[in-house]
């Protein structure tokens, strides 16, 4: 049992390194606004299918690595990535038996949450963001949404972590 | 949860309103440099690749041109020393103080995206080069931005055209003082607080006039590229360009001048905040 949770948690650590690279890998400029939450999305993922070892805390840990990567306020990316997990694992045993398209409207709603709460914390210490297409990360890791879930339960079956 | 949520909240707080954290901040920079480092490794690696397959020729016709170049700028030195000396004998002669020749240190961009919604950088001089937090950085042409976060290896620096940036500015032909907003344009500055009838054209360069005690004066900003007057408005309207390429060096100058090395760290707020948002005008 220890050998095969050991195997799973260095697959879940990866993912989430991954998706921390993909976060801060460059991008065209217009292409920019569009880059997906892809830590958002990967932690979403692993707290539905396994919440029983990714929880509230690693959402927070990750969310504190954001901030330091995008140097924003320290603890902004953390608070918002703690409820969002929170819910996720709330309403995990809902979210795994939706079919695909409607586990991709949920994931848009936590990170549409996501995004709310950090735009609140930006607006609250005064920085400015930009307008309508401030919003668009959590639409294109709607549509994203169906090949994450796909490549993420694959790797998950294939390295069998539970 | 709870808890977790409150340790946020704190950090926020601390973060926000005091400079307690940078110890912690520091050490988890040190977490992520093997992420900025591997996201960047590609880049490296085709710049190496890149320079080290360019043909002969080339590397003959580049050697050609920057030797023409350092002779034109050797040749320009030579007057700029002699103005140099000339403006130390005047400056004693009015009794003003000294102007200290600028220390600089090469610091090279990190090829990683950060908030699209804010300009900044990331270089790879931190503390170990004695970078310190409101560093100004330059580039060949003007100025970029200053340093907002030291970590051990790296920091991160903010673009003069970030949204809540603010840099005091003056005209080099009149010497009319004002400041300079960032818009989130990275092509674009706005001097919002310039009255109807100030003297200011198109093509008027602006420079630091080291007001702020951030940046040393004398380097250049931005050109202005349109002046629009509006008999009904309070100030003109006035745009430019910055002279710094921000979205193309990929080698920046931190410049450690003499005086803002000892400024009291309290005011660095000053030049960064209290940015009026340049759609409320009227």
């Amino acid at each position: 049992m220890s050998l095969i949770r050991h195997q799973g948690g260095w697959i879940i650590a990866f993912t989430v390194l991954v998706a921390l690279m993909l976060t801060i890998v460059p991008l065209p400029q217009w292409l920019r606004p569009y880059r997906p939450e892809w830590a958002v999305l990967a932690l979403i993922y692993w707290g539905m299918a396994l919440p029983q070892r990714v929880g509230v805390g690693a959402g927070w840990a990750t969310g504190l690595l954001i901030d330091v990567l995008k140097g924003s306020l320290l603890g902004q990316h953390a608070l918002a990535l703690t409820v969002v997990m929170f819910l996720t694992l709330n309403l995990h045993q809902r979210i795994r038996v939706y079919p695909l398209w409607q586990q991709a409207l949920s994931v848009l709603t936590l990170t549409g949450l996501y995004q709310l709460l950090v735009l609140w914390f930006e607006g609250i210490t005064g920085q400015r963001t930009g307008g309508w297409q401030y919003w668009m990360p959590s639409v294109v890791g709607m549509l994203l949404w169906p090949w994450v879930f796909m490549v993420l339960r694959d790797l998950r079956r294939r390295f069998k972590v539970t | 949860m709870v808890l977790l949520v409150l340790a946020s909240v704190l950090l926020m707080t601390l973060d926000h309103k005091q400079n307690h954290l940078e110890t912690l901040r520091s050490g988890l920079q040190v977490v992520v440099y093997p992420i900025r480092y591997a996201v960047n490794l590609p880049v490296d690696i085709g710049r190496w690749l890149s320079e080290s397959l360019t043909s002969r020729q080339t590397l003959l016709e580049d050697n050609a041109t920057l030797r023409s170049d350092n002779l034109l700028l050797q040749a320009r030195l030579q007057k700029f020393a002699d103005l140099e000396a000339e403006n130390r004998r005047l400056r004693a002669l009015l009794d003003s103080s000294l102007k200290v020749l600028d220390r600089v240190l090469i610091a090279e961009l990190y090829r990683v995206d950060l908030d699209p919604y804010k300009h900044l950088i990331v270089l790879n001089k931190g503390r170990g080069n004695d970078a310190y937090v409101d560093q100004p950085i330059l580039d060949a042409h003007g100025v970029m931005g200053q340093i907002i976060q030291v970590g051990p290896l790296t920091s991160t620096a903010r673009l003069i055209t970030d949204p809540s940036h603010v840099l005091p500015v003056q005209v080099n032909r009149n010497g009319l003082r004002t400041i300079a907003v960032g818009t989130g344009n990275l092509r674009l500055l706005e001097l919002p607080y310039l009255p109807n009838n100030s003297d200011i054209r198109e093509g008027d360069l602006l420079v630091t006039s080291g007001l702020g005690r951030v940046f040393p004066p004398g380097y250049p900003v931005a050109t202005v590229t349109r002046v629009a007057r509006d008999p009904g408005a309070e100030f003109a309207r006035v745009e430019a360009t910055p002279a710094a390429l921000l979205d193309r060096s990929r080698e920046v100058l931190l410049v450690w001048s003499g005086r803002s090395a000892l400024a009291e760290p309290g005011e660095r707020r000053a030049a960064a905040a209290g940015a009026t948002p340049p759609e409320s005008q009227p």
